[in-house]
């Protein structure tokens, strides 16, 4: 045996890899219900999305609290009570509000799910929406913010986003302590019976389901008044902010500096897209990219490094993050620039390619394990309104694209001049 | 019920191996019992930044990530108070290369100057990110050493100081790793889409020649009896008074463990929970508050800690606490609430072995509390627990001389 060779291995490109399809079927409402029945545990996973993010917000942060008010009662449970019953049963509920959808999530026990249908009903169709639990709701989020607005990470990741995407885009708004204060219990009211009452609704579904799980969804969900109009997917247009690059000092005493440098990319559907994914793994997207391979593994500059795109349906951006010391963040930023600059003069060798490449199908292999997670896949491309071919087409590109195409896709977009840059202190 | 094979081999190494036909992928997953508690106190930190080393290239192979990801894989590892955990997932097809990788800096690490040098000054970049720029971020370290005087647990993992990680030097490395690094002193799950009679041959192929080394024996100073409580005032700038209270708790293999765990649910496990309920909705003294301890080994720390609501008397805000605490104290917890914490470990413990990683990580840390099978009798130990043992328990823990307090008060 010799350690110094390593054992033979299979590439991950030759790996055929296949979505699991799920099962489509329509609730007497209209409700469409994704869903993935396997999986060894007895658990399930209940995910009803509906069309009421913080794109459709009246006024700052109303989706938000509606979506969070949702489970703090209803004409004849209170907060308390709602929660002891899903807790009663091991059942876990969470809310979260995105920019175009608000979700609402049951993790359960395959055996206990149907008893808590009934209780995610009466939220989603009798929440009454008290001042009281408003109020409690806006000084602990006012709290909360406070803490969080201390943190240069978080200062420095709302920043950015409302540089490239514009103050008044969705994906670039942020709250202050005064737009909290101004929230109301009407707009919530109003919003819960636009949104949701009488909103759009879909339902994923994935686990191991009980016996006649179809009808208990129709039993319980089929006569909701929602579905009836269509969808208006909201259309932003974003702006960006005129100057390029921002110091900002928000403790004197700071030792590091929190670094985002981004663009604006269009979304999925772009053809650039899924080479991209390719590019921006090599770049900054693993442990083994450039930026992270230079900057923490030979500099030791900082912790992490990543380059990402960002998860948004209706555009886009190619964002830059990390926390590096603050005597070395200018040096960071000049070495990400370096980078940039390689990808764009000299082609990335077999041997480099084929790693990212086995490191990316291998990624999407580990990715496929287990009901949840293949579900989050398809989640993913309906509600981007893509169809399989999103996947197929992506596991082609990762496996074909070559050197000359990332060189031209690298030329076309990783340009210091098409980037915003930031540092918070 | 996880079904798992176990063998010894004659250097020592524990393997066990878990098959699940279900997934293409397969996780090894290498845990070495040693952690930040078995360093000396002047030299803290040392386990984690070992940890970091230990990517810096190995005897025989320059690179460990490389050829894994080349093979398709991914990996990752942590360290904590106890123990140091390595774990890497790929195609099933390609396990041989993590058997490779594994056995090799197992075997010998390359202790690279450069390596130690950049990992060093990363390090350092970890505790600031973590530990410096945060509000809070020292929070642990404080209440570490008021709580712990003479156990190990008196420091994070991190380390007690910027300079310990920052002077650590190639001789100390090595000491570390011919301590600790030995196959006796590790367990190893293979897990996946795998052949249990190939794993034992693999195992033996690349692990077999390794040098047993010597066993080391852990011999920690045990933490005496608090007898009277201990406080500490901070003031910093943070935006929010903040509480932390402490007890000293059983440890993880104290049969009164489980009672422990499903008090600190009852308190702070979720929106139906007391602290919560009656602290939070109720009287409006805490914008939030959780009450957890971290599973270790050796006796840990039953904690609440929760952000003052502003203009409330911090003073005001641990007397109401101090009253639920009482109340569990007194009149212990009712057949219901038994039942729904019950439940609600009996669900934590489904969702917990969904993932392949999870479950490989899991056998590795039961099997280093003493047998992997607990993962499976884990559930039952939950079901036995009685409202007179959580009422004993509570009686115990939150006895007022084992507790210590800390005000964190913002200077604005």
């Amino acid at each position: 045996m010799n350690r110094k060779i390593a054992p033979k291995i299979k590439d991950a490109v030759d790996y055929t890899l296949a979505l699991k399809p799920y099962e489509h079927y329509t609730l007497d409402n209209g409700i469409n219900v994704y869903s993935i029945d396997a999986g060894a545990q007895e658990v399930v996973q209940l995910e009803m999305v509906y069309y009421a993010g913080n794109c459709y917000d009246p006024l700052k942060g109303i989706a938000a609290a509606t979506n969070f008010l949702l489970k703090n009662g209803t004409t004849n449970k209170t907060a308390f009570q709602i929660n002891e019953a899903f807790d009663y049963y091991g059942g876990y509920c969470n809310r979260a509000c995105y920019n175009e959808t608000s979700v609402i999530t049951l993790h359960s026990l395959s055996k206990h799910i149907d008893k808590l249908l009934p209780i995610l009903h009466e939220m989603l169709t009798d929440s009454v929406f008290l001042q009281q639990e408003l109020d409690i709701y806006k000084q602990n989020t006012k709290q909360r913010l406070k803490v969080n607005l201390q943190k240069a990470e978080f200062v420095a990741g709302r920043l950015i986003d409302s540089y490239i995407y514009g103050e008044h885009h969705p994906y670039g708004v942020y709250t202050n302590p005064l737009d909290i204060d101004a929230l109301n219990i009407d707009a919530c009211k109003a919003f819960y019976q636009e949104y949701y009452i009488n909103g759009n609704c879909t339902i994923f579904v994935s686990g191991k389901m009980p016996m006649n799980f179809k009808e208990s969804l129709n039993a319980v969900f089929g006569q909701m008044p929602v579905n009836k109009k269509p969808v208006i997917k909201p259309v932003n247009k974003s702006i960006q902010i005129e100057q390029r690059k921002f110091r900002i000092d928000i403790d004197p005493n700071s030792v590091q500096g929190a670094i985002r440098i981004a663009m604006p990319f269009p979304n999925r559907h772009h053809p650039d897209f899924k080479k991209v994914m390719v590019l921006n793994t090599l770049f900054g997207g693993f442990f083994g990219s450039r930026l992270m391979s230079n900057i923490r593994e030979d500099k030791g500059y900082t912790y992490g490094i990543y380059s990402y795109i960002q998860n948004h349906v209706q555009e886009s951006a190619w964002m830059i993050s990390t926390e590096a010391g603050k005597d070395v963040s200018e040096a960071t930023i000049e070495e990400v620039y370096k980078e940039m600059r390689i990808l764009r003069e000299e082609k990335i060798g077999d041997e480099e390619l084929l790693l990212v490449r086995n490191y990316m199908i291998g990624g999407i292999l580990g990715e496929l394990d287990g009901p949840f997670q293949i579900m989050a896949k398809w989640k993913n491309i309906i509600l981007n309104d893509m169809d399989e071919s999103y996947f197929y087409d992506s596991v082609y590109e990762i496996k074909s694209v070559n050197a000359d195409q990332l060189m031209e896709l690298a030329n076309k977009y990783l340009r210091p001049e098409n980037f915003w840059e930031l540092v918070v202190y | 019920m996880i079904q798992y094979e176990k063998f010894i081999l004659d250097n020592g190494l524990r393997v066990l191996v878990h098959e699940d036909k279900s997934t293409p992928m397969a996780v090894l997953n290498v845990l070495y019992d040693v952690g930040a508690k078995d360093e000396s106190p002047d030299k803290t930190g040392f386990a984690h930044l070992f940890e970091h080393l230990m990517f810096g290239g190995s005897k025989n192979i320059p690179s460990y990530d490389e050829p894994l990801q080349v093979a398709g894989g991914e990996n990752n590892a942590f360290t904590t108070n106890d123990l140091t955990n390595y774990y890497c997932q790929l195609p099933a097809e390609n396990i041989e290369t993590a058997f490779w990788l594994e056995s090799d800096r197992m075997l010998s690490l390359a202790f690279s100057k450069k390596s130690l040098e950049v990992q060093r000054k990363v390090v350092c970049e970890e505790f600031k990110e973590h530990y410096i720029t945060k509000p809070y971020g020292d929070v642990w370290h404080k209440m570490r050493e008021l709580a712990y005087i003479t156990h190990p647990y008196r420091w994070m993992t991190i380390g007690a100081s910027l300079k310990h990680v920052e002077d650590a030097t190639l001789e100390d490395v090595k000491a570390f790793f011919n301590k600790h690094y030995t196959p006796s002193n590790a367990i190893m799950v293979v897990a996946g889409n795998i052949e249990p009679a190939q794993m034992k041959l693999l195992a033996e192929k690349w692990f077999g020649s390794i040098p047993a080394g010597e066993k080391y024996n852990r011999q920690l100073p045990i933490e005496p009896k608090q007898t009277s409580s201990r406080t500490l005032e901070v003031t910093s700038n943070v935006p929010l008074d903040a509480l932390y209270k402490c007890w000293h708790m059983p440890s993880r293999m104290d049969e009164r463990y489980y009672a422990a765990e499903l008090i600190s649910d009852i308190l702070g496990g979720g929106g139906s929970s007391r602290l919560f309920q009656s602290l939070v909705k109720e009287k409006q003294l805490f914008s939030n508050i959780d009450c957890y301890h971290f599973g270790s080994t050796d006796a840990g720390l039953m904690t609440i800690e929760g952000k003052i609501v502003k203009g409330v008397n911090i003073k005001d805000a641990e007397n109401a606490l101090m009253e639920e605490i009482n109340k569990i104290v007194e009149n212990g917890i009712s057949v219901s609430e038994l039942e729904k914490v019950k439940n609600k470990a009996e669900s934590a413990l489904a969702f917990e072995d969904m993932s392949l990683m999870n479950r490989a990580s899991n056998i590795a840390m039961y099997e280093n509390l003493g047998e992997a099978e607990l993962i499976n009798t884990e559930l039952s130990k939950y079901q036995a627990v009685t409202a007179e043992e959580i009422l004993a328990q509570a009686r115990i823990i939150f006895d007022e001389n084992n507790c210590n307090t800390m005000h964190y008060l913002s200077n604005n």
